[in-house]
């Protein structure tokens, strides 16, 4: 066990998946020289030099649409996209080609690639740099999609991300990049958890809070709050969006009755709609309250001035559980 | 020199031809180009065949049988000289309409009827062909190629025999497009070897060529940082001769170049398309006088390199052809329905399972009723 904050745990991810796979490439804008503007893929470039690791022109179609003829030719493209706000003038890439092409060639053809986000506000920024998309990539299919919420599962999703044989759109947390945790670093890929399976992360009785990304550390804080109120919180880290472990998530709210999501992006439509709507097809005659949701507001996200707002925070975690109870 | 001396200056350059309308084998000093008498014979046959296919395609979508064809006539030149300077080791990134580049490339012309048809979205290998799938959205495609050409790069094949190059086929519609310039900045600054074949066929369905561009199309290269020339696109001489140079110099690791081949889009932009509504018959005509398969018609006759009976036999095969593709069409089963599911994803994907038990369970409620 090595101590690793989250960003570090994905550089050393990487890094031991282009040890293990010469056909791994990293590419984005700023990940060679500088180490990307977050430094996670810091010194991968010094190590595996310019081929493997290539600071691409400033153009995120270029990066994901290279990415792909790459993938055709028999690679691994790691793409980093700078900021989650960057995403879109790749969405046509992502949306259209790399998400189909495995289906537009019956099977023919298959594309390894993974987009790396950095995704979620708080941390200060200006516009465009705080947002949360992954709405649009799990609505469409033909993608993998992915959220890490600390070093431990950055360092291993990362991993099975790369060995994934499907495209994948791999979301980080930006603002708990320099979290730190206890990371095993000498597993082999075939030992690694399911890159789809939910975890329980804080086992509880009364209450089912779902997250994923940088809201599963809010809500342990509030489960925290809450357990010394008396009341306990079973809080899942839902890790995949697409595919969802519904599974896990009805054994919890079978047992609890309450559930409340919790994400950053707008509740409108949000990922927590189809949490809601399939938690209440398989649990409807166990539910004590309707499933609650907790995110951002349905209007862009606010002048950082403006973010502690906007964001759900442990307050307003546990003002949804009080109301579950309230029902 | 100024901005004001910049502006509305001529075009530039003249066009690559090896071959006149009338039939005339001219010479260019950049491009010589030796073929044999069957080399000529059979980029003859090319043309004839694979108009005689797309001509039967528009036939079945007039009757039904596809839901849309985009035809290729009038740049079959293009698309036959082009795609007879590949070789093995080259990897084509086609639109919708590069029926005769996928002919060169052994796809079964059936499988790009079964997708304007609805049974699959493409359904052939692209590895197996060197021969990427359609690409619909304008323009995509060449990023695609230019990331194929990095991969050839990082392969460490260029200058070897084994080398192959990346071609990505667009039109001058999608030289406006963001992934074309794009495409042009990769394959330019890493150097990629991959030539961009631009049909410039003048349409982009109702909009011509002077509402994508003011300067001729391959003088965008320059811009770039990389060649381009301007061929003429219903010459397959002169295509063939500028695609071999095009693709050996990406092969030996001098990068990309940009060819243009001038050519006009004779048909609609595709069967639910009505040119009357935005361009003359006489524009047409015109063109009509440049057409591809005519000019090496009366070559094959003034150079006496094939007689009447050669001609009547490759007409015959055309519609041998197109009969055998015509029988085949409509003979192609539709999917089953489970197909909606299957390869949406390479690895299993609890969702695609469940729905798709859930939806064999829906239709197998139906069977139980009527029994």
């Amino acid at each position: 066990m090595t101590t690793l904050t989250l960003g570090r745990a994905l550089n050393e991810g990487m890094r031991r998946a282009m040890e293990d796979d010469p056909k791994v490439l990293v590419m984005g804008e700023d990940v060679g020289r500088l180490g990307g503007v977050f430094r996670v893929t810091d010194g991968l470039q010094k190590d595996f030099g310019e081929e493997r690791v290539i600071d691409t022109p400033l153009a995120e179609s270029g990066i994901v649409g290279t990415a792909i003829g790459l993938a055709l030719r028999g690679y691994r493209p790691v793409c980093e996209i700078q900021f989650d706000g960057f995403v879109f003038p790749a969405a046509d890439q992502i949306i259209t080609q790399l998400a189909k092409m495995h289906l537009r060639s019956l099977g023919a053809v298959k594309l390894p690639v993974v987009v790396r986000i950095p995704c979620g506000g708080g941390i200060g920024a200006v516009e465009h740099h705080s947002e949360s998309p992954e709405a649009y990539f799990a609505h469409t299919a033909g993608l993998r999609v992915v959220a890490c919420s600390n070093a431990a599962d950055a360092y291993t999703m990362i991993r099975r991300a790369i060995a994934s044989p499907d495209p994948v759109i791999f979301f980080e947390p930006k603002r708990r990049y320099w979290d730190k945790a206890e990371v095993s670093t000498d597993v082999a890929l075939s030992d690694l958890p399911d890159l789809h399976a939910a975890q329980v992360v804080q086992p509880g009785d009364d209450v089912t809070v779902l997250a994923y990304g940088p809201s599963v550390k809010t809500c342990l804080e509030a489960a925290a709050a809450a357990a010394a109120e008396g009341r306990s919180l079973e809080v899942i880290d839902l890790r995949s969006l697409n595919p969802l472990d519904v599974d896990t998530v009805e054994a919890s709210v079978a047992r609890t009755g309450r559930c409340v999501v919790v994400h950053e992006a707008p509740v409108f439509a949000g990922f927590g709609a189809e949490l809601a709507a399939r938690i209440t097809e398989r649990c409807f005659y166990r539910l004590e309250a309707p499933v609650l949701r907790v995110g951002g507001f349905s209007t862009p996200y606010p002048p950082s001035r403006l973010e502690d707002h906007y964001l759900p925070d442990l307050d307003r975690v546990l003002d949804a559980v009080d109301r579950t109870f309230a029902w | 020199m100024t901005i004001d001396s910049m502006r509305d200056r001529p075009p530039e350059g003249g066009l690559v031809q090896l071959l006149t309308p009338e039939g005339e084998r001219v010479e260019h000093p950049d491009y010589p180009l030796d073929l044999s008498a069957e080399d000529v014979r059979g980029l003859y046959r090319d043309l004839v065949l694979v108009r005689a296919i797309d001509r039967e395609a528009v036939a079945l979508t007039r009757q039904g049988e596809l839901g849309l064809w985009a035809s290729l006539l009038g740049q079959e030149a293009a698309q036959i000289g082009s795609g007879r300077a590949l070789t093995a080791q080259d990897m084509v990134f086609p639109t919708y309409r590069e029926h005769g580049v996928a002919y060169c490339r052994g796809v079964d012309p059936l499988k790009l009827l079964g997708m304007f048809r609805g049974v699959n979205h493409a359904g052939w290998d692209p590895a197996e062909h060197g021969f990427h799938l359609y690409t619909i959205v304008i323009g995509s495609q060449t990023l695609h190629a230019a990331g194929y050409a990095m991969g050839i790069q990082r392969d460490g094949l260029l200058g070897t025999p084994n080398a192959g190059a990346a071609i990505a086929y667009f039109g001058d519609g999608a030289t406006s497009q963001g992934d074309v310039n794009e495409a042009f900045v990769f394959a330019s600054v890493f150097n990629a070897p991959v030539v961009f074949f631009c049909q410039n066929n003048q349409w982009a369905i109702s909009e011509p060529l002077e509402r994508q561009s003011r300067i001729p199309l391959y003088r965008r290269a320059q811009g770039f940082g990389f060649p381009g020339v301007r061929v003429d696109g219903n010459d397959v001489f002169a295509c063939l001769a500028v695609t071999r140079r095009a693709l050996e110099n990406a092969r030996t690791g001098q990068g990309p170049t940009l060819v243009e081949a001038y050519t006009y889009r004779m048909g609609a932009h595709t069967t639910t398309d009505d040119p009357t509504r935005y361009r003359l018959r006489t524009d047409e005509e015109a063109w009509k006088l440049k057409d591809p398969i005519e000019r090496v018609r009366a070559y094959l006759r003034r150079s006496g390199l094939a007689d009447d009976a050669f001609l009547a036999s490759v007409e015959a095969e055309g519609k041998d052809i197109a009969a055998d593709l015509r029988t085949r069409c409509r003979a192609l089963p539709d999917p089953r329905p489970e197909a909606i599911f299957e390869n949406v994803y390479a690895a299993p994907h609890a969702l695609m399972t469940e729905e798709q038990e859930a939806f064999a369970a829906y239709l197998a409620s139906f069977e139980e009723e009527v029994a």
